[in-house]
């Protein structure tokens, strides 16, 4: 690897670059004049014997543009990076162009986010074009997960239904958004086994009013006191702060059915929402919350 | 050849020295066909930005907003089909021009001659006809020299400024350009494309056409033995000069000093030949005074109804009515279905099965209008939620749209169309296919 950090293949392409350059000055003026035999008019050249080639010179101008390249290229080379390690007399760099860019576009469009950042995420709740951009920002960084409607999918939480498992004040979704989240259903297979599995499932599907075998319900909602509670609370209605979902709604992040709340409760979940602070500055985060909230009001 | 006969070798210059061609003024039949398409090309280019049309301007290139004005038509970048048919319709009505005629639009159409006509004409004012520029030329430059040249080269600068701004008239709307100060850009182009003209009709002239023009040199392959190209009647000219046992040909000259380009017709068809005709109207003048019958030069006779000639005809006319007929039948809305491609589908309260797609509706009216959402393909489908969304005039907008089906439908991709209607207009609808997937 030394060889990429001493100078030698920066004089080495110097070098290059500056002989083809000179070369092909020389060329130029060498071509530019022929020594022929015989008349003139023609080029000298001869094909099949006797066909030969007018000569049909090409105007004067047109070997200065030839010449003007070569110009254009020394000069090129003092005002740019091009020759070795060559900074170029301009001080021109990708990197500094990309960073001119990006100030000019934070100048032109950082005052249409300032307005907003300073505004209380309720008080733009009621501002049609703050939610326009929110929706902007939502479906470029949001919807491929929460799907273009923000109602989500299977693992990827429903953010229409009101049911935030974190909690639905502005605080805690732009933390969300900011900081991610994990959320963790720790396995209860081995613990319960598979008949105290399929109890509490039984149970935990009552809750929200689906179909349950009463005498599972109840043995299940024993296990679930013990067990359960801990997290999901007496009544099952979850606990924001631990991010444990409510379970007595209707919104299921897995599914509903018998056989994957089943799964669910023996295996566990591990779902992630994945921090967005440095994929998105503040005042963005502040209107995809506004955003976020809208679409549950 | 043997060695005692070889010339000496010598060294020749593989470039050449422009030598300055004076092109006398010239009248006729083809000078006036060339003065009118001079009229009807800048009527058309130095009018086109000051027409108005519903408190636009009529045509109008509007790089920035990326919408292309052309009177009552907006054109979207979706839209550059059009441009492409366009580029093949121009290819093939020069390809249909020259088969039948040769370099009719180089003689008498292209911006090189027609501005080049317009410099000439401003040179010929100033400066008098050929012998007269000549005689100034040789002149040692004094007042009367440094006078004519300057005014000679301010009416062109004038000019060619006026036809840049014209030119960035196209682009930012001219009213503007010229009662606010105009950007770096648009001051940038209108120099640009001035000093373009400037260079080309003074400067240039003759040197675009023999040396930068690509459509020169390739048209020359489009000919046959039937185009009609200008010729001199060597039969009728021939031995040329002046006497009773003389051909018509009186060589006086006249065709070598009224052309463009410098070249003398009367040594054949030669590639630097624009096809101007010059110097068949300057002959037959001669020929009248003659007394000898005209069209000593003349336009070559040939058949013009040839396979070739109808092929081109064919495809050109199959295609220019295909675009007139689709220009037509364009409807002011365009509609661009994305489904959600990681949510696929989910189920639903009601046993039904959601799929979500985006919606990206583009209302190219001029007018703000409604569109209304609905979808068809599988029994009972629908649009879930609001199908009705309005879009201000000449915007775009992402919506996303629900749409439930019953879950009872196989697993698997059914194909489905959205169909957008704007309401309250007749006829302004489109069709598009998307897939419906139910798990």
């Amino acid at each position: 690897m030394s060889e990429f950090f001493s100078g030698f293949w920066d004089v080495y392409v110097a070098v290059l670059t500056v002989v083809s350059i000179v070369a092909c000055a020389i060329f130029l003026k060498s071509q530019s004049i022929q020594r022929v035999s015989g008349a003139a008019e023609t080029t000298g050249h001869k094909w099949d014997e006797d066909l030969a080639e007018y000569n049909n010179p090409l105007p004067r101008w047109w070997s200065w543009l030839f010449y003007i390249t070569i110009l254009f290229s020394l000069a090129y080379l003092v005002l740019y990076p091009g020759l070795g390690s060559w900074k170029g007399t301009l001080g021109w760099s990708q990197v500094g162009q990309l960073e001119e860019e990006q100030e000019l576009a934070q100048k032109q469009y950082g005052p249409v986010y300032k307005k907003f950042a300073s505004t209380e995420v309720d008080a733009l709740l009621k501002l049609p074009e703050a939610l326009a951009i929110g929706q902007k920002l939502f479906l470029n960084n949001c919807a491929q997960c929460h799907a273009s409607d923000g109602a989500g999918s299977r693992g990827f939480p429903n953010l229409t239904a009101g049911a935030f498992q974190w909690g639905r004040d502005a605080t805690t979704v732009k933390a969300t958004i900011a900081e991610g989240r994990t959320g963790m259903m720790p396995p209860f297979g081995e613990a319960l086994g598979a008949e105290g599995v399929k109890n509490v499932a039984q149970y935990v599907r009552s809750l929200s009013g689906l179909t349950a075998d009463s005498i599972r319900v109840e043995l299940g909602k024993e296990i679930f006191a013990k067990t359960c509670v801990a997290c999901h609370g007496a009544e099952g209605k979850g606990n924001a702060a631990l991010g444990a979902p409510n379970l007595t709604d209707k919104n299921w992040l897995h599914g509903s059915a018998e056989a994957v709340v089943i799964e669910t409760i023996a295996k566990g979940r591990n779902s992630q929402m994945p921090a967005h602070k440095h994929v998105l500055d503040e005042a963005r985060i502040h209107l995809l919350t506004a955003y976020v909230l809208s679409l549950s009001k | 050849m043997n060695a005692a006969d070889a010339p000496l070798p010598q060294e020749v210059s593989l470039y050449e020295v422009q030598r300055k061609i004076y092109p006398r003024a010239v009248h006729g039949w083809f000078a006036a066909w060339r003065w009118i398409l001079v009229w009807a090309t800048q009527i058309v280019f130095y009018g086109g930005p000051w027409l108005q049309w519903n408190g636009r301007q009529a045509v109008l290139f509007d790089i920035a907003e990326r919408k292309f004005f052309l009177f009552g038509l907006v054109f979207w970048p979706q839209d550059v089909i059009y441009l492409a048919v366009l580029l093949i319709v121009s290819a093939l009505s020069l390809f249909l021009f020259t088969t039948v005629a040769g370099r009719l639009w180089c003689g008498y159409a292209c911006p090189q001659t027609v501005y080049t006509e317009i410099f000439l004409w401003i040179e010929r004012a100033i400066e008098g006809d050929r012998n007269a520029r000549m005689r100034l030329d040789r002149e040692r430059t004094g007042l009367r020299k440094l006078g004519l040249k300057s005014a000679k080269h301010a009416v062109w600068l004038a000019v060619a400024l006026w036809t840049g701004i014209t030119f960035v008239g196209y682009f930012t709307p001219i009213r503007d350009l010229l009662s606010t100060a105009p950007g770096a850009w648009e001051s940038f182009w209108a120099l640009f494309y001035g000093f373009a003209t400037y260079g080309n009709a003074g400067w240039m002239r003759e040197q675009v056409c023999k040396y930068m023009c690509p459509y020169a040199r390739f048209q020359s392959a489009m000919f046959d033995k039937d185009t009609l190209i200008i010729t001199y009647d060597a039969k009728r000219g021939e031995p040329r000069g002046k006497g009773p046992d003389r051909g018509d040909c009186v060589d006086c000259g006249i065709c070598v000093q009224v052309c463009p380009t410098g070249i003398d017709i009367r040594n054949g068809l030669q590639y630097e030949c624009i096809g101007c005709a010059a110097c068949i109207d300057g002959c037959d003048r001669v020929m009248e005074k003659v007394g000898r019958p005209k069209k000593l030069i003349r336009y070559s006779k040939g058949r013009v109804l040839r396979p070739r000639v109808l092929v081109y005809a064919t495809i050109l006319g199959a295609i220019s009515a295909a675009m007139a007929i689709s220009l037509y039948l364009r409807v002011p809305l365009k509609v661009d279905v994305i489904r959600d491609r990681a949510a696929i589908a989910r189920e639903v309260e009601g046993g039904l099965i959601e799929n979500v797609y985006r919606l990206q509706i583009m209302n190219t009216a001029e007018q703000a209008r409604a569109f209304d959402i609905n979808v068809s393909g599988l029994p009972g489908i629908l649009v879930w939620g609001e199908s009705i969304t309005g879009l201000p005039a000449a915007s775009s907008r992402m919506v996303p749209v629900r749409v439930r089906a019953e879950a009872a439908f196989p697993p698997g991709s059914h194909p489905i169309q959205f169909t957008v209607r704007a309401l309250g207009v007749a006829g302004v609808e489109v069709r598009e296919e998307a897939a419906f997937i139910v798990r």
